[in-house]
């Protein structure tokens, strides 16, 4: 991720000098020998410290899913944090002392700028404090002498891709203004799946067929340098090969965007083997661009986290009123207006404007647009697609478009009518790229399944901030 | 040797919330209290122990966490400095605390025999998890009598609710039978609370509680149905609804403490008492005690 000015995709200053990935079990670090692909783990983990330390960085940033949170993120602030860990786990490997020297300053100065972008996140500095062992190999094996100063951050367990993404950008804000030349380091499994049983070491591989063979195409794609394309399987890549643990396959959320969102890194698969069934892998990923195409983008770019955390605010009142979202979210609410065959439901939003919910001529029903704002409350379900500033913000097309399909069912009952009646449906969308997929799975699950035809159109925008409308015609 | 016996059994959580809240001098940080309603709870618990006789403390805690099989600490002494990894501003405990090695290894081989997947730690150099420690304290901050301290396993997470339970189910009777045994009164202690849905942020005085509250109405629904089973003598019922209970509210049974300790009771038909109630940070948390010892028919 270029800091500065560059070319043919490397920089000297103020960048992402290279990417790792690592496993988290300590297998590598404390008994290398007992077992051959162990060995092999831990000769790219000496591969790595090698290219790490001739790449000149001069700041080692460690994401481990052993750390998880749940106040925001925490950040290592402790300038030299010292323990004796021994592994819940594997404590009969041994013990791993460790002296640790923590860059404090990025460290505050990365907590400072996830608030600047919207995220919670505080620094953790005291004496004892359990350096997770995921971050203690990591920095043992990569960095042993501790020549380069490191940050450790933790995995929180609530956070979804916005909030991974937003901690990224708001790390990479602090290398540009610092000129850090930075490694990032995601310490993770593949496949997490490990034996639930006693092995002996000679035992050891990867726990079934299916994960070795999932880990081996993520690996493809690593090797190939597509580093987006498997943040954006993230999700996919947990279902399939993740036990449902608290920390999912989001580590790569955060190490695509440390690295711009690229699909066009260098990759290389230092090693690959099992570690007690689990799938562990090191990867170093590379600036330089491989001229493979670039990332389809097909999630949203984040910039600021504005998802709604603060839920300690008890005495706060947060039902959203009508009148109290009304003057920022959109026009004002009109009361629709009674005339020859016009139908209106108190269970639906009020208008925009001076037009009845429906209007009812023959046997025929013409629904006007529906949104899926919330009656009463006039609340957007899946959130606005804006902000009372007018910036774009995260939202769900799929519970807007749920709700849109609620709000007709609404209307339709009022009248005496059902969705089985509904003959045509225009729909509008004011971003058909990010929501088509989406809205369409929505409407299968739903008015799909009743054969109305339909037309979907891409628009400019909606009066209110939402991102799907719907026009229907209906028997009665 | 007279025949042992569980005299109490007890659902007794482990937030440093509690710990910081009281002020021990074994904790660093200082507060202005908060979380009372708890902490009464654990007061009254207390008091209620303290009128029964028992010699051990069996104790299973979630933050130790093992995805390979169920371990037990093996060795006679642990010390040392226990720091929270996720609220290390609430707690930063030095601890001193026995372990009654004969009890824990017969338990264990017990449980090896009935082919569970089992290791003593024996390695001295390993830091005891704050939640055993947190439990611990509230039950009995003098630490003078040892305790068993059986770790998580995790098979929730690696299969499902009744994969837990039935290794747990099967964990819980070689507990009891390895307690009637050796002679010993012990008391059981599942160091988890109920709903564990959190909060993400946390207030400038953690104590403040004008700020806590359950997380959601959804949650606080689950957690008086389990009590309202607790007090009514249900216990099988709660065992019936554990995968709905830990699905829906994120439970903290999942690491298997809840089913271990009403296996272990021999799953009591008659009432828990409902020491105290309250949540923290958001979670939902309850202190019960089974007065085993006046149940005939009970675990005895």
């Amino acid at each position: 991720m270029a800091m500065s000015c560059t070319q043919g995709g490397l920089t000297m200053n103020g960048s992402i000098v290279g990417s790792y990935v690592v496993p988290v079990h300590p297998h590598p670090l404390l008994v290398p020998e007992k077992n051959e692909g162990w060995g092999r783990l831990r000769a790219a983990f000496d591969e790595a410290r090698d290219a790490i330390k001739e790449s000149g960085a001069d700041l080692l940033i460690i994401y481990s899913t052993t750390w998880p949170s749940i106040i925001g993120h925490q950040i290592q602030a402790d300038p030299n944090p010292q323990w004796t860990l021994v592994d819940h786990d594997f404590h009969d490997l041994g013990s791993m002392d460790y002296s640790f020297n923590i860059d404090a300053e990025f460290a505050e100065a990365w907590n400072e700028a996830n608030h600047n972008r919207g995220l919670q996140s505080r620094t953790v500095a005291y004496h004892g404090f359990p350096i997770d062992v995921g971050s203690v190999v990591a920095l043992k094996l990569l960095n042993p002498d501790n020549a380069i100063p490191a940050v450790i951050v933790s995995s929180n367990v609530y956070a979804n891709r916005s909030e991974t993404t937003v901690l990224a950008k708001a790390c990479l804000d602090v290398i540009k203004k610092t000129g850090r030349k930075a490694v990032a380091v995601t310490a993770m499994s593949m496949s997490n799946r490990m034996f639930t049983e006693f092995i002996e070491p000679s035992e050891d591989r990867i726990h079934s067929l299916k994960d070795d063979e999932w880990n081996r195409k993520v690996l493809e794609f690593l090797e190939e340098g597509r580093l987006e394309d498997v943040a954006q399987l993230s999700r996919t890549i947990h279902q399939q090969i993740r036990v449902q643990k608290v920390v999912t396959f989001k580590p790569m959320w955060w190490l695509s965007a440390m690295n711009g969102n690229r699909n066009n890194l260098t990759g290389r698969i230092l090693a690959y083997e099992a570690l007690h069934g689990a799938g562990g892998a090191v990867v170093q990923l590379d600036p330089t661009s491989t001229g493979m195409g670039d990332k389809e983008y097909d999630e949203d770019d984040v910039e600021y986290y504005k998802g709604e955390r603060n839920v300690l605010s008890a005495d706060e009142d947060t039902t959203i009123s009508e009148e109290s979202i009304t003057p920022s979210a959109g026009p004002a609410l009109w009361e629709p207006p009674e005339g020859k065959g016009a139908v209106n439901s108190k269970a639906a939003p009020k208008p925009v404007g001076m037009y009845p919910h429906a209007r009812q001529v023959g046997d025929l029903l013409y629904l006007s647009g529906v949104g899926p704002r919330q009656p009463g409350t006039n609340a957007i379900p899946g959130g606005p697609i804006r902000d009372d500033e007018g910036n774009p913000v995260e939202y769900d097309i799929k519970a807007q478009t749920r709700a849109v399909v609620e709000n007709i069912a609404r209307i339709l009952e009022e009248a005496g009518s059902s969705m089985d009646k509904i003959v045509d449906v225009t729909s509008f969308l004011v971003d058909m790229d990010r929501d088509f997929a989406g809205y369409n799975e929505v409407w299968a699950e739903t008015l799909g399944h009743y054969g109305p035809t339909r037309t979907t159109l891409a628009i400019r925008a909606l009066p209110t901030p939402i991102a799907v409308e719907m026009k229907v015609i209906a028997k009665i | 040797m007279a025949k042992g016996s569980i005299v109490a059994g007890c659902i007794a959580p482990h937030p440093p919330h509690l710990v910081y809240a009281e002020n021990p001098p074994q904790n660093e940080p200082t507060s202005e209290g908060g979380w009372e309603q708890l902490r009464w709870g654990y007061e009254r618990l207390r008091e209620s122990l303290s009128k029964i006789d028992h010699d051990v403390l069996v104790l299973l805690s979630p933050h130790w966490q093992t995805y390979v099989g169920t371990h037990f600490l093996g060795l006679s002494h642990f010390e040392g400095l226990s720091v929270d990894p996720v609220f290390p501003n609430l707690f930063r405990y030095e601890y001193n605390l026995n372990i009654d090695v004969e009890l824990s290894k017969a338990i264990h081989d017990k449980a090896s025999n009935s082919g569970l997947a089992v290791k003593m730690m024996e390695n001295p150099d390993f830091r005891v998890d704050y939640g055993t420690i947190t439990t611990g304290h509230m039950v009995n901050p003098a630490f003078d009598k040892p305790l068993v301290v059986i770790s998580s396993n995790r098979s929730t997470h690696y299969y499902s609710v009744e994969v837990m339970q039935e290794m747990m189910m099967e964990l819980g009777r070689v507990t009891r039978e390895a307690i009637e045994e050796s002679g010993k009164k012990a008391v059981i202690l599942a160091s988890n609370s109920l709903s564990h849905r959190h909060f993400t942020t946390e207030t400038d005085v953690p104590e403040d509680m004008s700020k806590e509250h359950i997380t959601s109405h959804a949650m606080h629904l689950w957690d008086m149905r389990i009590i309202d089973y607790i007090r009514t003598g249900q216990a099988q019922r709660i065992l019936d609804e554990m995968p709905e209970f830990t699905e829906q509210a994120i439970a903290e049974s999942d690491g298997g403490g809840l089913t271990w300790l009403l296996s272990s009771l021999s799953v009591p038909d008659y009432p828990g008492i409902l020491h105290g109630y309250g949540t923290i940070i958001g979670t939902g948390n309850a202190v019960v005690e089974w007065p085993c010892h006046v149940h005939k028919g009970g675990s005895q």
